[in-house]
């Protein structure tokens, strides 16, 4: 079938989806490989930096320690506010170019989207890790003190394993998020989904096919990953049930219990 | 006897107000102290500055003779010594039962994961929880909740259990089978101070009432003085009222 500027828009939409097949698996693959990496690392940066701003200061701590911990404080404060505060597409231009002619290294443009995915991911994670830390009711911390769990060992075995599980609609949400973000990346020429879908468009003029085709894949893309994280959100939650060891006259018995707080 | 703790001039202000003033008392070995009092009259806070999940503005606290405001000991070793019992049980709510008696031998006591569990199901028959071992908190009632509390702060073997109001959280019929647990371990000589509102166990099981308003220790005495002829008026005026309910 021969494609003619007076073909129907349908016969586009599938001649553009045939042809330039491999160019969005391509982009889709970039767009991935950034957003999820960019998640991961960002994610860290964010349990880094929540965990370290929710340390509890008291007049009890060493002076020389609260003096390091304000500055280092001020530092985080100034990393979350900023990059909060600035686009991520002016972020990446900043970065990419400023990189360039400071220190004369020209960065991979993949590894330039990593890098600023992950650092803008962080700065947002970071205060949603100290909100997950902060909702956690005080009782789980007095109660881990009161046997005589260190700070860091409350936060290690009681505190995070419930606060990550509270905040993992929000990480989801973040995720979402910057598959559709990696979009502004173009700018700095990271071949991603946006991207490629560009250059099919302008070789045949014909953006309104193109960038219906590219839509769709963004949808499946983002769509598929929220399906698997409410799926290990649920398997988070644990079992529903819980077994009864032994009874009087059988002991051996083993009886299912349906938790009373879930339908 | 030997003393346990020993409480020196203990002055607590949270803000501008002065919630403890001058408190002197001492817990010795194999005692049963109930604290009573009014809300507010600061029998809680006393309470969370002898664990130190409230640090004293003034005062001292003698550990076995030594102060452990000042230095020497880490507050963490401290309090692994004495027990506490909240009255919104506050059991970890990502960890099973038996994990929820675990995880401080484990990790504070550096108990091997045979030794812990062990432990933690001796002490979870002794509250007749053995059989729940596997429930999360949010699947048992609060009676459970609160034996289960029991048997976490017995796992790690302290010196004294503290009870801050272990029953105020529960439905009365729920009560009962807290009370007839910890019954158990006063007649079985644990040393326990119990922040309580149960005027029955206050009179029935402890060695000592210490009635507590506006921030002093008004009367210390044996249960028999306290109920049947409190010294002071302030006693009197609050157990009328709490007896006449």
């Amino acid at each position: 079938m021969a494609i003619t500027p007076d073909s129907s828009f349908f016969e586009w939409v599938i001649y553009i989806t045939r042809t330039y097949w491999p160019l969005f698996m391509r982009g889709a693959q970039v767009t991935l490989i950034i957003s999820l990496t960019g998640t991961i690392i960002g994610f860290c940066i964010g349990m880094i930096i929540g965990v370290i701003r929710t340390i509890p200061i008291d007049q009890n701590t060493n002076p020389i320690f609260r003096f390091i911990y304000k500055i280092i404080n001020i530092i985080l404060l100034i990393y979350i506010e900023v990059f909060r505060g600035t686009p991520m597409i002016v972020q990446a231009m900043v970065v990419f170019y400023g990189v360039a002619m400071v220190y004369g290294i020209h960065l991979s443009t993949l590894f330039a989207g990593i890098f600023i995915v992950s650092i803008n991911t962080g700065a947002y994670m970071a205060e949603i890790v100290r909100g997950g830390i902060l909702s956690i009711d005080k009782g789980q911390f007095e109660a881990a003190h009161s046997i005589g769990m260190t700070h860091a060992q409350t936060m290690l075995n009681i505190i995070l394993p419930q606060a990550v599980r509270n905040i993992l609609p929000a990480t989801s949400n973040e995720f979402v998020i910057n598959i559709k973000d990696t979009s502004v990346l173009n700018v700095i020429g990271v071949t991603e989904l946006f991207f490629m879908s560009k250059s099919a468009a302008g070789n045949n003029f014909r953006y309104f096919e193109v960038f219906l085709v590219t839509c769709t894949i963004y949808f499946i893309m983002t769509f598929t990953v929220t399906r698997i994280l409410r799926y290990l959100e649920i398997r988070l939650e644990g079992p529903s049930v819980y077994t009864i060891h032994g009874s009087q006259s059988v002991p051996e018995a083993q009886i299912r219990i349906v938790d009373r707080e879930k339908r | 006897m030997e003393k346990i703790v020993e409480i020196n001039h203990l002055q607590k202000i949270f803000g501008r107000n002065e919630v403890l003033k001058d408190i002197n008392f001492s817990v010795s070995k194999g005692e049963v102290v109930c604290i009573i009092g009014a809300s507010g009259s600061g029998k809680s806070t006393l309470l969370r500055c002898i664990n130190l999940l409230e640090y004293p503005t003034a005062g001292e606290i003698l550990y076995h003779g030594q102060n452990i405001l000042e230095h020497k000991m880490t507050t963490a070793v401290y309090r692994a010594k004495m027990g506490m019992v909240f009255q919104q049980f506050n059991l970890f709510n990502n960890l099973n039962v038996l994990q929820n008696c675990m995880v401080g031998q484990e990790k504070v006591l550096k108990r091997s994961k045979a030794e812990a569990r062990k432990t933690a199901l001796e002490y979870l028959e002794l509250v007749g929880m053995s059989q729940f071992i596997n429930a999360k908190p949010n699947q048992i009632s609060g009676g459970q909740k609160q034996r289960v509390a029991i048997a976490r702060a017995l796992s790690m073997e302290p010196e004294a259990l503290l009870f801050d109001e272990p029953t105020s959280a529960l439905d009365p019929e729920l009560v009962g089978e807290v009370l007839k647990v910890m019954k158990a371990l006063a007649q079985s000589g644990l040393t326990m101070l119990v922040v309580t509102h149960e005027m029955a166990f206050a009179r029935d099981v402890s060695h000592r009432v210490v009635f507590m308003d506006d921030g002093v220790i008004v009367e210390d005495d044996k249960p028999e003085v306290i109920f049947n002829n409190p010294r002071n008026e302030r006693t009197r005026t609050f157990l009328k009222r709490i007896l006449e309910k």
